[in-house]
């Protein structure tokens, strides 16, 4: 079974005490892959939060292709991550040029609104996505401003020591951690969690059963990032950005998307009739679990859900200031020994958890209740 | 040699002829007649016998030839007569004394064409050939990988929706505080949660009114105790107008056809509705024979069919092969549908039910386009009938399983899969695997399918089969009382034993269903389009059908 690990904090933190806490639930994974995605970035991009940032790996030819093609769009390179590979220490072999790159806007974009912008650089990603595509040249997983994503395939603790990450040079605020690669289709980096898609992001523990009906229905909505789809749990992060990109509905509304109440527990919710029509509307993108979903808002906002049958592990705890959503109790401990472990919540069938940025306190949003309530 | 004369017999026909030959036993028959009484097609007569018999009576061997007398029964040649095969004498015999047996080297359909007119039945296509949706298989399991889940523990919601759906982008939905609301003033298209397998029209004057009773009470007994939402579809030719006003209207897909029959009756009988139909449905075609109109028969039409249809008793009641006012889909069939629901207040989902065609496509694109269309029902070539020519029974037609499945995936090409459900019909069931037919078709594309020789053969015990067994709907004369308006036959059926039969039916499919999605991993949703959930062994269907080859 996948683990997963997430932390939000209101200070900066090393993505290796997502790993460490990986480390602690190994029992429940295979160590077969790492990815993580960082966002709120502090260290080396801590004054660079305006400019987006291309996450990816590169063959040498690869690199000389992705730099005409930026150049020829007008972005400019304003500063370079590449991490020092270490592999013998890990014991991974280097696929190539692995960096998270800067870049200023092209010069016609800079006065431009953010609509187009954000545009620009998901069809960027995904020009790149399809040079690459072919010969493995070139493999993106983000471009996005303050936010980075990393992915290979290993032990988690060998892919930090691989990317050399003990060194501290990157910490974030809130990482997405995710320590196992996809089982259920082929061993692929674009199959790796967590997914990203235009400032969207999740990562899962389990089985998408209802996969191929829901891929259709996204394919089918005419918009360039549904695509990829190499795990069935790419569609996680494509339904957040649908639901809140597309349709403009309150983040707490995907838990309404893809585990639809029954009619007859609808009764309490004063939004009975909005939340009526959207199960039958969206009714192909309703999961059938088993399923724990932990992502991120474009806003920043972390959450985590449970499939309509709990038959997933997630736990989230903390402190103001920091709380951590895992797969496990000794995941959480890992990262937040003090905290007061009788405040933890165990997000049931009906329940969405939500941090805010400012990591003050839990949000449990109950579905079937239509309340939020609070932990801190 | 015998002299020619005896010879010139052109005109007989010998038993070898005929699809079915009777097998009687002279030593086990009692001569009671009963089975020469009860032959809808008087195939067999009683007959007297002279023949030769060697005997030898006393101590001694002296065998002698004497000539006797002997009574019994005798199958007729006749062509307008032949044994059909449903085997009610076999029932009625008291000492197993008489059978009749499939020929398989008959030269029936040489002969079955008398004065020029072709032979004309009820039923299916002769095929026994193994349809499609037999030879999917369920392979995706979720194994170690996953737990799967328990079709006697979780709960399983089997339920699909009939009616047109909004695309996503149009919900007229509104948000203040963080909250979603629903703007009341919008239309929002009708919708139905039904049980995700309907009863396919059998109209009320096809069907006897004990068979057609039968069926209608079982569906109100799935609807009302056992919490199953079944809809049944009337068929052409409408209802009882006490129904009509009855809270159990709901459970009716009421359908119009070309000849409009009992449309009068529905027309004025709104105002007095209780309850909203289940449906319109407009029949374009049916799979059994495309192309081709509706006859109920003079001899169906007495007393009860003529107040229902409003129309005189005992006249022939020909439903012309298309509706006389449809000349292009764009204009008539869309004003149909409009002036359909526009007569139900907009509240009930109004759809065409067509043949199975390779035009299928064609019309589907024009009703995605249709915000009023609410689906659309296609009915493959393996689908029943109540009374039409053998040819387009057996030669016209296409399967529905690639039908159905060329029709969703172009519906997910243009991202409305959701907004237009598809109904599949024609052969569900065909040969007993009424569930998994359904599974197999819902998991190619189709939110729900109807069966009807199913439940005719299930809940009645309708003798036939592909194998042009009795297939005497069209004449009245049905054995076993379902397809007959004679009160002498269809007292036979007891409309009780029928609605027993129709809820068992329900039931065992509600449990299979669930036996099916559980270790799929499916329960909440029905899995509409879940095609990585079927395999076959068979690599042209299943680069066809877009699903995995497995041998």
């Amino acid at each position: 079974m996948c683990r997963l690990s997430a932390i939000i904090s209101d200070s900066y933190f090393s993505p290796m005490e997502n790993i460490m806490a990986l480390e602690t639930m190994k029992e429940g994974h295979d160590g077969s892959g790492l990815g993580l995605v960082l966002r709120d970035l502090g260290g080396e991009f801590e004054n660079l939060k305006e400019f987006p940032i291309l996450s990816g790996i590169c063959s040498e030819e690869g690199l000389k292709t992705m730099d005409e093609y930026m150049v020829s769009l007008g972005f400019k390179t304003k500063y370079l991550w590449d991490p020092e590979i270490n592999e013998t220490g890990s014991g991974i072999r280097s696929r190539g040029f692995y960096f998270a790159r800067a870049y200023e806007y092209p010069d016609w974009a800079e006065a431009a609104g953010e609509k187009v912008k954000f545009d620009l650089l998901a069809q960027t990603r995904l020009d790149l996505r399809e040079m690459g595509m072919e010969d493995e040249s070139i493999t993106v997983f983000s471009f996005w401003p303050d936010l980075i994503t990393l992915k290979e395939v290993g032990d988690p603790l060998d892919v930090g020591i691989f990317f050399g990450l003990e060194q501290k040079s990157l910490l974030a605020k809130n990482i997405l951690a995710q320590g196992r690669q996809n089982t259920n289709y082929a061993i692929n980096l674009y199959a790796c969690h967590p997914f990203f898609l235009e400032g969207y992001s999740t990562m899962t523990n389990g089985e998408n059963t209802a996969f191929i009906p829901i891929r259709e229905f996204l394919t089918g909505r005419g918009l360039p990032g549904y695509v990829g789809y190499r795990s069935d749990s790419e569609v996680f992060c494509h339904i957040l950005h649908y639901m809140r990109k597309q349709l403009g509905f309150p983040l707490k509304y995907y838990k309404d998307v893809i585990t639809p109440l029954f009619d007859r527990e609808m009764t309490e919710r004063t939004d009975r009739k909005a939340i009526e029509l959207i199960k039958r509307v969206l009714r192909p993108l309703t999961i059938d679990g088993p399923n724990c979903v932990i992502g991120t808002d474009i806003d920043g906002t972390i959450f985590m859900v449970q499939d309509a049958k709990k038959l997933r592990p997630g736990v989230v705890g903390g402190v103001p200031g920091k709380y951590a959503l895992m797969s496990e109790v000794c995941g959480v401990d890992a990262v937040i020994p003090e905290r007061d472990r009788s405040k933890d919540v165990f997000p049931m069938k009906y329940d969405m958890v939500m941090i805010n940025k400012d990591a003050k306190e839990i949000k449990i949003w109950n579905q079937k209740n239509g309340s939020m309530s609070t932990v801190n | 040699m015998e002299s020619k004369e005896r010879l010139d017999v052109n005109g007989q026909l010998t038993l070898k002829e005929l699809p079915y030959i009777i097998q009687w036993d002279a030593n086990k028959c009692t001569r009671c007649g009963q089975c020469t009484t009860v032959c809808p097609q008087k195939a067999i007569e009683p007959s007297v016998t002279v023949q030769r018999v060697v005997t030898s009576e006393g101590p001694l061997p002296l065998p002698q030839s004497v000539r006797q007398v002997s009574q019994g029964i005798k199958q007729v040649t006749d062509i307008e007569r032949y044994c059909v095969g449903c085997g009610v004498c076999s029932q009625v015999c008291p000492n197993d004394a008489i059978f009749p047996e499939y020929n398989p080297v008959n030269k029936f359909a040489f002969h079955k064409n008398q004065g020029g007119v072709p032979h004309k039945r009820g039923g299916r296509r002769n095929s026994t050939e193994t349809s499609t949706m037999d030879k999917l298989q369920f392979s995706r399991i979720s194994m170690l990988t996953d737990p799967a889940l328990d079709a006697g523990r979780h709960e399983f919601h089997i339920r699909t929706l009939l009616g047109r759906n909004l695309a996503p982008e149009n919900m007229p939905l509104t948000i203040k505080d963080d909250e979603l609301g629903l703007d009341e003033m919008a239309f929002i298209p009708p919708t139905r949660e039904i049980f995700p397998i309907r009863i396919g029209g059998m109209s009320f004057g096809a069907l006897s009114p004990h068979m057609w009773e039968g069926l209608a009470m079982g569906v109100a007994y799935l609807n009302e105790v056992e919490n199953i939402p079944v809809v049944m579809c009337t068929g052409e030719g409408g209802m009882p107008s006490r129904l009509l006003k009855s809270r159990f209207l709901k459970y009716f897909i009421l359908q119009i056809a070309s000849g409009y029959f009992g449309w009068d009756e529905i027309i004025h009988a709104i105002p007095d509705m209780q309850e909203d139909p289940a449906a319109i449905e407009i029949k374009y075609g049916q799979g059994a024979k495309p192309g081709d109109g509706g006859l109920l028969m003079a001899f169906k039409v007495l007393d009860l069919i003529s107040k229902v249809r409003g129309v005189p008793m005992r006249v022939d009641l020909a439903s012309p092969p298309t509706h006389q006012t449809k000349y292009s889909i764009e204009e008539a069939v869309a004003k149909m549908i409009t002036s359909m629901s526009m007569a139900f207040g907009f509240r009930v989902p109004v759809y065409p039910k067509i043949s199975g065609s390779q035009t299928a496509t064609a019309v589907l694109n024009n009703l995605a386009r249709n915000p009023f269309a609410a689906a659309l029902t296609i009915d493959g070539e393996d689908g029943g009938t109540g009374a039409a020519y053998n040819v387009s029974v057996d030669k016209m037609g296409h399967p529905i399983a690639s039908n159905l499945r060329e029709c969703y995936l172009n519906l997910v090409k243009i991202g409305k899969q959701n907004e237009l459900p598809l109904f599949a019909a024609g052969g569900v069931g065909k040969t007993g695997s009424l569930a998994a037919n359904a599974a197999a078709l819902i998991m190619l594309g189709a939110s729900g399918v109807d069966c009807g020789k199913y439940i005719m053969q299930a809940a009645a015990g309708c003798l036939g089969d592909e194998y042009n067994r009795c297939n005497l709907c069209n004449v009245g004369r049905c054995p076993k009382g379902i397809t007959t308006q004679d009160a002498r036959l269809y007292r036979r059926l007891d409309p009780d034993k029928v609605a027993e039969r129709v809820v068992d039916v329900f039931k065992a499919a509600d449990t299979e269903l669930k036996k099916i999605f559980a270790p799929m991993g499916r329960s909440t949703q029905l899995p509409i389009g879940m095609s990585d959930g079927l395999s076959i062994n068979d690599k042209a269907i299943a680069d066809q059908l877009q699903i995995k080859f497995a041998s």
